[in-house]
């Protein structure tokens, strides 16, 4: 082998090592917290540890099921993370429709508007708007954690969709026009359609950022009965403070989801966030 | 339809298209100016108010909230603002090297990317109360993995969230585990790179070191420019890992600023001083973000297309 041959390898070698050392940090937590569900309570103490549970129990997870409010939190945040995902598929991509495909007065005013309310901290608009929904008396139900969805998604989701609207064509609804089409069946006859995979982007992070979302919930939701997996699971862990394994399952079903959501689209995901990073 | 209505049609498309763009736009520009205008406005208005949960009149107090913030009476907002303030500077230096490096790393041909790419996104997605429960666990005083790990080097028992010193580095060190999102940024603008000026380098005899010093990083400065506003819009925002992990504690030593907000806004009620300090963060966020976008003129190099 010639000198820069073994350079090159060695380089490799060292590469390699730091990308198992640094994966392995990575997914350590993860490892240890689905380990850890599967065992009892005497084995999780064990050093050095075990990571392959023996003995095998599912008990923890029988426990989450029949034993704690888990799984109604589960349906709460189904609830909650689906009725999101149709109002801001549906209302950023009309948005992102409106802001892309046609001309009008005052678009690039009010685009620009929104495109700066992302710079805005919420936190300057948390008080308001909290104050808003607690007059008009609905605090502690679902409406302040799913209306929002149903009025644009969220000024990255229009962002994000109009970037990729941006690449269709115009003069593909201009020739369905002329066909007869009106404008809300091209828009959902064909823009739609086209920009499937950013549809897919933006549900897949509307999925991911409501099932994890905690502060929403965590402020307008005071009966524990309504509470989502996020706030929910922070009550549990108050609840069973040292029955650590009963908890690392509890946390595994929650993240189960997400996780899921990230294996089948992760494809898509690191695409869209490509889309909004570069342009960004 | 027969050629004479097509091309009546044709000239009939840019009608119609104002009203139809407000149709279109309508749930966006209301929740826009429900969600966004109106309560910035109204924001600005009780910042200057001691409007309270508790009471029934509103009092409009001018600035005393501001002078309030910066008077000898108020104790917390300077811990809070030192936690936030700490946090933030290890935070997005370390985040963005780490990510950085990571990114560089996986843009290598190297076998398995696919699945390193994974494996670091992976605990992004975690749900932020999952990962803090974990981490909370690994760091435990008495069983924690990461504690007994420390102690068989033969360190003491590190504090970890519990020791007012190690606290902010803690809750940093628990962060850059979800530093994925970041890393994805970096590789696509990674991947942007064309090609050519790595092999251009080659001929003229350049190596590893002088590709990444004089290629990698200059073209990748507008993504490192983006990536470094966005760490620190959402590190001064910090928040969920300072609710749960710590309480804010120990001695206040986590008091991050919007978790004071929270405190004053939905435990003590003081909804006018928790607009203040919103306004005050907002101020802060502005000026810091003036000062990179400012600063991009210097450092920050946008390619010939």
């Amino acid at each position: 082998m010639s000198k820069k041959k073994i350079g090159r390898f060695v380089g490799y070698g060292l590469l390699y090592i730091g990308l198992l050392l640094f994966g392995f940090v990575a997914v350590m937590p993860f490892i240890w917290m689905v380990r850890s569900s599967f065992m009892e309570i005497k084995q999780i103490f064990i050093m050095p540890p075990q990571w392959i549970p023996d003995p095998f129990t599912l008990d923890n997870y029988v426990q989450v099921f029949t034993k704690t409010d888990i799984p109604k939190y589960f349906g709460n945040t189904v609830f909650v993370v689906v009725t999101n995902l149709i109002g801001v598929l549906l209302t950023s991509s009309m948005a992102a429709y409106a802001f892309s495909r046609l001309r009008w007065k005052g678009r690039d005013l009010i685009f620009a508007g929104l495109l700066s309310s992302m710079m805005l901290p919420s936190a300057v608009t948390l008080i308001p708007v909290y104050i808003g929904w607690s007059r008009l008396g609905f605090v502690d139900t679902y409406g302040p954690l799913v209306i929002p969805a149903f009025l644009g998604g969220g000024a990255y989701n229009i962002f994000l969709m109009r970037q990729f609207f941006m690449t269709i064509p115009r003069e593909l609804d201009e020739a369905a026009f002329v066909d007869g089409a009106s404008r809300l069946r091209i828009y959902w006859n064909i823009d739609i359609p086209l920009a499937k995979s950013a549809m897919i982007v933006v549900g897949l992070f509307c999925f991911m950022g409501t099932w994890n979302d905690f502060f929403n919930p965590l402020i307008y939701l005071n009966t524990m009965e309504k509470y989502t997996v996020a706030v929910g699971l922070q009550s549990l862990v108050g609840k069973y403070t040292s029955k650590w394994n009963l908890v690392m399952a509890a946390s595994v079903v929650v993240t189960m989801p997400c996780v899921l959501a990230f294996l089948i689209g992760q494809k898509h995901i690191i695409g869209g966030i490509a889309i909004t990073g570069i342009k960004g | 339809m027969i050629a004479a209505q097509k091309k009546m049609r044709r000239s009939n498309y840019g009608r119609g298209e104002t009203v139809a763009g407000w149709l279109f736009a309508l749930p966006a520009i209301l929740g826009f100016v429900i969600l966004m205008l109106v309560p910035m406005i109204v924001s600005l208005f009780l910042s200057m108010t001691d409007y309270s949960a508790f009471k029934a009149e509103i009092n409009f107090i001018g600035l005393d909230n501001f002078r309030t913030m910066f008077g000898s009476t108020e104790l917390y907002i300077k811990d809070s603002l030192k936690a936030t303030a700490y946090y933030t500077v290890l935070n997005v230096p370390l985040s963005l090297l780490v990510a950085f490096l990571i990114a560089l790393a996986l843009n290598t041909n190297i076998r398995g990317r696919g699945i390193f790419r994974s494996i670091f996104y992976l605990p992004s997605i975690v749900p932020a109360v999952a990962s803090c429960v974990v981490w909370l666990w690994l760091l435990n005083q008495q069983y924690g993995l990461l504690t007994t790990f420390i102690k068989s080097l033969g360190f003491g028992t590190p504090g970890w969230l519990w020791d007012k010193n190690t606290v902010i580095p803690t809750i940093v060190m628990t962060g850059l585990w979800g530093t994925g999102g970041t890393m994805v940024i970096f590789l696509a603008g990674l991947q942007g790179i064309p090609q050519v000026y790595y092999e251009a380098l080659s001929v003229d005899g350049g190596n590893a070191w002088h590709k990444l010093w004089h290629i990698t990083i200059p073209m990748l400065t507008p993504t490192i420019f983006f990536n470094a506003i966005m760490a620190v819009i959402n590190s001064l925002q910090v928040f969920t890992q300072g609710f749960i992990m710590t309480k804010g504690g120990p001695g206040n030593a986590s008091l991050f600023y919007v978790y004071y907000l929270y405190k004053q806004a939905f435990e003590k009620a003081n909804m006018g001083y928790a607009c203040a300090l919103a306004w005050f963060l907002f101020v802060i966020i502005m000026i810091l973000t003036a000062i990179i976008m400012k600063s991009q003129n210097k450092w920050v190099y946008y390619g010939g297309d």
